[in-house]
């Protein structure tokens, strides 16, 4: 039971807003100190379980380096947007004639999932494309359809715009074989003797990706009704 | 034979690289530090193999108190201009998009010939083909783009020390979370999570194991904040165990799904913070500081159905 603590180490590190780093870290030598308290075990026995936790933390670094081969994109990703990749991203979404915030969204779900799923991850993210470029064109096309869009929806049509990128992200990136966490799931079932392809894990996350897809997509054109229904409201005479 | 540690080799030489770089950046006022994490990073990449199991437990430490106490900084090298690349969009076109795909297309493709092919037998090594694919298309789209673009000798590398730079420490997160979930299971912290819902929960049939399983993820993802801390913890304790071993549920099918059961849970919480919280504060929603924000609260209607048919999927595909 008293293992626990290590979870106990994340949650309040992480509710106390320290750096993730430092929290995983000192969970860790919590978890294995936790694991060597018995009757009997003195300070001296606990430092050496500190030290030996340390070294095994140490091994399972090494061992899942694999996961730094990914940032080889990024000097070949950095380099085009160099040469204008990112203007040029830009400049096809625009040309998409669908002046609703729904259907902005809805080209963005399927363009982030697709580029995500061919393991372009960096194409989207709140930095690089919500904040200077999604999120403005959505709402744009809002207050289009409706001049006096009041600010509760203006704020909402923002929040679906940061959603629907991390739905496309999460539900897209899970299809392409090398990334993070397909690599994380090949890694621990390897600890237990188990060896899998991730060609495979790959394969299997696609109906959960169509799903996904399916909901979110629903429920943009549900909030275009309701965008709507509030355009009409406010045009009504008082 | 392309093996795992020339590619390791490779990825070392680059952060090598941004370390150099990071020294020379006047524009950081942080510099020296960037320098001392990516150079302890290649050292990791480069002689990892050689250090001993405390060694790099030292190394991580080092890492982790640069990172976590001091903080990195962005460095800004010299680049091109928005006129410049609206210019170079123009007259470029879509053709900019080739080199980026020609990077999934290598690793799927190179993956695909190792297991079919003599000469990819010959070419690429048997163990983590895929990451090594990953590696050899990153080299072949940098060396073509570099070809095309004629770009400055070290454009390529100080654009992506750009980029590393604003990642930052947070590039070590994946690799910290594998390793926290490598001690849990020393620790056997699965295994007491496991007992602990095995004497509360009745797993007396696969439906009731998957939907434990399921929920676990996304609730164990929301307390801590992510998908990767989950995953191990109760995988060891309900996935395999139960789902797997007992109920005899496909492995490869269970593991991926789960994953996904627990990006639900990343959807639902505030401790994912790159991804709730930090748009919420560049969208300058009202409602930024609140633990359910704007972001959290249009993402729960999705993500609490897609949890329900994860739960659907796992039951009818794992135990086809």
């Amino acid at each position: 039971m008293l293992v626990l603590l290590g979870i106990a180490v994340v949650v309040a590190g992480f509710v106390a807003r320290i750096n993730p780093l430092l929290v995983i870290l000192a969970a860790a030598i919590t978890t294995g100190v936790c694991a060597a308290v018995a009757p009997g075990v003195g300070p001296a026995a606990l430092w050496a379980a500190g030290v030996d936790t340390l070294a095994a933390f140490g091994k399972a670094f090494n061992d899942s380096r694999y996961l730094h081969v990914v940032w080889l994109v990024l000097p070949v990703i950095g380099l085009l947007e160099r040469a204008g990749m990112q203007e040029k991203a830009r400049g096809l979404i625009a040309s998409v004639r669908a002046a609703t915030a729904g259907r902005v969204l809805l080209v963005y779900l399927l363009l982030r999932q697709a580029t995500a799923a061919l393991g372009l991850t960096s194409l989207g993210g709140h930095p690089q494309m919500v904040r200077p470029l999604v999120a403005p064109m959505a709402e744009a096309a809002a207050e289009t359809r409706d001049p006096a869009l009041p600010d509760r929806l203006r704020f909402r049509v923002r929040s679906f715009a940061a959603a629907t990128d991390n739905v496309g992200l999460f539900f897209g990136e899970d299809i392409f074989i090398a990334i993070g966490s397909i690599l994380l799931i090949v890694g621990f079932l390897q600890q237990y003797g188990i060896a899998v392809e991730p060609l495979h894990l790959a394969l299997w996350a696609i109906p959960t990706a169509v799903v996904a897809f399916a909901i979110h997509a629903t429920r943009l054109v549900l909030f275009d009704r309701a965008l709507a229904r509030a355009a009409a409201g406010a045009e009504e005479p008082r | 034979m392309i093996t795992l540690e020339h590619v390791y080799a490779v990825v070392g030489l680059m952060f090598a690289a941004f370390a150099v770089l990071s020294i020379v950046d006047a524009s950081n006022p942080k510099r020296l530090l960037n320098a001392a994490f990516w150079g302890l990073l290649a050292l990791s990449l480069l002689f990892g193999s050689w250090l001993g199991d405390l060694g790099n437990g030292v190394l991580v430490l080092a890492l982790v108190l640069i990172g976590g106490v001091g903080g990195l900084g962005v460095g800004r090298p010299a680049t091109t201009t928005q006129e410049e690349r609206r210019e170079s969009a123009g007259r470029r076109g879509a053709w900019l998009f080739l080199p980026a795909l020609l990077i999934p297309l290598i690793a799927v493709g190179g993956t695909l010939l190792q297991d079919h092919t003599g000469l990819g037998a010959a070419l690429i090594a048997d163990r983590q083909t895929t990451v090594i694919a990953l590696g050899l298309g990153c080299v072949i789209a940098l060396v073509a783009a570099v070809a095309w673009l004629r770009p400055p000798l070290l454009a390529p590398l100080q654009e992506g020390r750009k980029l590393m730079d604003s990642i930052g420490w947070a590039a070590l997160l994946p690799q910290m979370l594998a390793s926290l979930g490598a001690v849990f299971v020393i620790a056997r912290v699965g295994e007491v999570v496991g007992g602990l819902v095995a004497d509360f929960i009745p797993l007396n049939g696969p439906l009731l194991a998957v939907t434990a399983y399921c929920l676990g993820m996304a609730l164990f993802t929301i307390v801590m904040g992510n998908a990767f801390a989950a995953f191990p913890v109760m995988t060891a304790a309900i996935g395999l165990p139960f789902v797997v071993q007992r109920f005899g549920g496909d492995v490869v099918v269970v593991s991926a799904i789960g994953m996904l059961a627990g990006f639900c849970g990343t959807l639902m919480t505030p401790m994912a913070a790159n991804f709730n919280v930090v748009p919420a504060n560049l969208l300058e929603l009202p409602d930024r500081n609140a633990p359910l924000n704007g972001v959290i609260r249009a993402q729960i209607p999705t993500a609490l159905p897609l949890l329900v048919a994860n739960i659907a999927l796992m039951y009818l595909l794992a135990f086809r």
